[in-house]
């Protein structure tokens, strides 16, 4: 126990780009990945922006590897992990002990929607290929058997904060020499389920999302996956290239305070963050970037702002919210972001908070609105706080 | 650094709730699906909560409060939970409603109550309890992973009084679903019956089982968890035989030093090959136990397994409705639990008397 876990290979798609580089040109040129709806299949076409991932099922499946007719989810899963994998390029791989950590909020349901409309019509009727992948872990369990992963699997599903959690509880199996090489993140895709539910909130914004202004009126979904490659320090010397940095501090804190809301102090964002600079003994003043879970809604932006104060005043490091370009990827959100966390170590980058304004009222403080590169930043915090009162945070730095 | 349990709560199918009698009144069941007994959740949970609440996560509040009450402690040091279908009753509550209203004049509590942290946030939500929370939705290991998780809270000296848990429901809904799927048997059989119906598919379950781990030693602790492990797709019935002995051995142990074995037969003739060879191989003049034909066939099933093992080394005794052969002995003091759940994922458990 103790060990160092490093960070040795990075996958991503979003609705701004389905790898790594695409990412990095997408942040440069500032450009979002909202629009219109028009892959799913909704009445709110047209009438709420999200951040759809620009390949329709079959170009998406096939670009994976995947039958035409798989989930989103696990077409996306698989997109990135395997880029993550690739990325890593661990000599040997066969000779280690090798784990997947995948989270996701609802599996298979992209799926198990057309089943339904055919089913509750008539419950003989509705196609079980459609249905039979319904559960979170298929689609961790798909993914792990095309990337011949074998060793140890598993899905967490702590709604927003999931692949945060993945990632933490990955660099946990390490540490506690279960493993020395974990694919960890999470994933997924956008469904009339997750829309309409986050519709039926009235937290949903019509325009694109504003987080941390004063002004933000809602979040806009999105839709993808995001993967690390965690290595022990065993593996770690065998890479033929310098590790990326490393995961230095993690914790996962419970609001309590209520099933889908922050409590007005952000107190379980809080403790998730002062937990995780705990972690490793370090302090608010060594974090040179917050990547803020900043949904936009005027609930969380609120609650994670104050939390802030409370830990950082008077001096704050630049942040953002990146989901003013990907929107809010649900359980895949912590991935992504922890992803976006470690290039911004790497090549010094500063994110910007598109379409930031005003100033919130009860904040001493205001996101970062330009991108910059070449900075110096050695230690990142990644925030992902969701239902249920789970709020998770990383940090990570480096070497 | 040893993991016990420190208490343990279950609602099942069998009067396994706020019932000093173990297991010795068994519910008989003709059909294809146990449903499992609620108590009277009025005494256990605010009647103001309860209306909203699903029943998942009714079993899954009761069983944390009894477990947390057994155990004498008020507030977790972590809470961790492990289920497959999550909140299946809410997610197609709000999928038919999504569908048949097309998309239109939703309300929103069943969707929120759909995910699948639900269960471990409302029992932080009623504890006030901010520690380490969290959800495992891994198929046949949910639990598993779960009971690995906080293990491993436990070596790292991060939490102590670790509520962990397992449940699962069946719907309406997801029973005829997966009954389409052949997971259970095409005929009804009785519970009592369940190894004799020489047919394929099980009987349909559901249940919650909570524990509260510690690492301090105890005289009133229910039992030690010495040992855990998952397989994910083994290769033959040689593998699973070569990775039991390995478990044993890493915890130097041989088959001979198991005084019981319980596994997870279903009664489905295509998964319970693997046990039958096991009885005439491995596990050749071991005393042997079942379960599934008290609680039925779920993916945390293995919850249910670990409630009654446990229970067996407090109580000193096998009760005679689990008894697959043997067990002459009257107190075992090592207990192997090797359930598989469609032959997939495979998942071992060591537990010891105290």
């Amino acid at each position: 126990m103790g060990s160092i876990v490093y960070i040795a290979g990075l996958g991503v798609i979003s609705a701004i780009g389905n790898n790594v580089a695409e990412h990095l040109a997408s942040f440069e040129r500032e450009k979002a990945g909202m629009g219109d709806i028009s892959h799913l299949d909704t009445i709110h076409r047209n009438k709420l922006p999200v951040a759809e991932v620009k390949l329709n099922n079959e170009e998406l499946a096939a670009t994976a590897g995947l039958p035409a007719d798989m989930s989103r989810t696990a077409s996306l899963s698989l997109i990135a992990a395997r880029e993550a994998l690739n990325d890593a390029a661990i000599p040997n791989i066969n000779d280690f002990r090798t784990g997947f950590v995948s989270a996701n909020t609802v599996g298979g349901m992209d799926r198990s929607e057309d089943f339904f409309i055919d089913f509750i019509q008539d419950n003989s009727k509705g196609k079980l290929r459609n249905v039979f992948d319904h559960e979170c872990g298929s689609m961790t369990e798909i993914v792990a058997d095309q990337l011949g992963i074998k060793d140890f699997l598993t899905t967490i599903s702590t709604a927003c904060s999931s692949s945060a959690n993945a990632i933490f509880y990955a660099a946990r199996l390490i540490k506690n020499e279960m493993l020395d090489v974990v694919i960890a993140g999470g994933t997924d895709a956008l469904t009339k389920f997750t829309l309409n539910g986050f519709n039926t909130l009235m937290i949903l914004d019509d325009e694109f999302c504003k987080p941390f202004d004063e002004h933000r009126e809602g979040l806009n979904l999105g839709e993808g996956a995001g993967y690390m490659v965690l290595v022990s320090e065993k593996v770690a010397k065998t890479l033929t290239r310098q590790p990326y940095c490393k995961l230095n501090g993690y914790n996962n804190s419970n609001d309590a305070y209520h099933q889908t809301a922050s409590s007005p102090d952000g107190t379980g964002s809080y403790l998730a963050m002062k937990g995780a600079l705990e972690k490793n003994g370090l302090q608010p003043s060594d974090i040179d970037y917050i990547n803020l879970h900043g949904t936009g809604t005027p609930n969380n932006d609120s609650a994670e702002g104050t939390a802030i104060k409370r830990l950082f005043d008077p001096d704050y490091p630049p942040m953002s919210s990146t989901k003013s370009f990907t929107g809010h990827t649900l359980g895949a959100s912590g991935g992504i972001e922890a992803v976006f966390s470690v290039l911004a170590i790497k090549h010094g980058i500063i994110y910007p908070n598109l379409r930031f304004e005003t100033r919130m009222n009860e904040l001493p403080f205001e996101p970062e609105k330009k991108f910059s590169k070449g900075r110096n930043v050695n230690h990142v915090m990644s925030n992902s706080f969701g239902f249920g009162g789970n709020c998770t945070s990383l940090v990570f730095s480096g070497i | 650094m040893k993991t016990y349990i420190r208490s343990s709560a279950c609602i099942s199918p069998q009067n396994t709730f706020g019932n000093d009698n173990f297991l010795t009144e068994v519910v008989e069941y003709n059909g294809t699906r146990l449903k499992a007994i609620e108590p009277d959740y009025k005494e256990l949970v605010d009647p103001k909560q309860l209306r909203r609440m699903s029943h998942i996560i009714k079993m899954g509040m009761a069983t944390a409060m009894e477990c947390l009450k057994k155990g004498n402690t008020e507030m977790p040091g972590a809470i961790i939970t492990g289920t497959a279908y999550g909140c299946l009753e809410d997610t197609v509550t709000f999928l038919t409603r999504t569908i048949e209203q097309q998309e239109e004049l939703l309300p929103p509590t069943a969707f929120i109550q759909s995910t699948h942290n639900t269960v471990a946030a409302q029992i932080a939500l009623m504890l006030k309890c901010h520690q380490y929370n969290n959800t495992f939705v891994h198929k046949g290991i949910s639990f598993e992973s779960a009971l690995l998780d906080a293990i491993m809270l436990l070596k790292e000296q991060e939490a102590d009084n670790i509520l962990v848990g397992g449940t699962d429901e069946m719907t309406d809904t997801s029973f005829t679903i997966l009954s389409r799927l052949g997971l259970y048997k095409r005929w009804p059989v009785s519970n009592l019956d369940l190894y004799a119906t020489k047919t394929r598919g099980s009987m349909g379950g559901e249940g919650a089982a909570f524990f509260l781990l510690t690492d301090k030693a105890s005289k009133n602790n229910l039992a030690e968890l010495t040992a855990i492990r998952t397989i994910y797709k083994p290769e033959n019935i040689e593998d699973i035989e070569k990775r039991v002995v390995s478990f044993l051995a890493d915890n130097d142990l041989m088959i001979k030093d198991i005084d019981l074995v319980i596994t997870g037969k279903s009664g489905d003739t295509a998964h319970d090959d693997i046990y039958e060879q096991l009885y005439v191989s491995l596990f050749n003049g071991a005393n042997l136990a079942n379960y599934k034909h008290l609680c039925g066939e779920y993916p945390t099933s293995s919850a249910f397994a670990l409630w009654l093992a446990s229970n067996i080394i407090k109580n000193e005794l096998v009760p005679e409705a689990v008894i697959e052969r043997n067990t002459q002995k009257a107190a075992p003091k090592k207990i192997l639990i090797y359930n598989h759940y469609q032959k997939i994922y495979h998942s071992l458990m060591l537990v010891s008397a105290i």
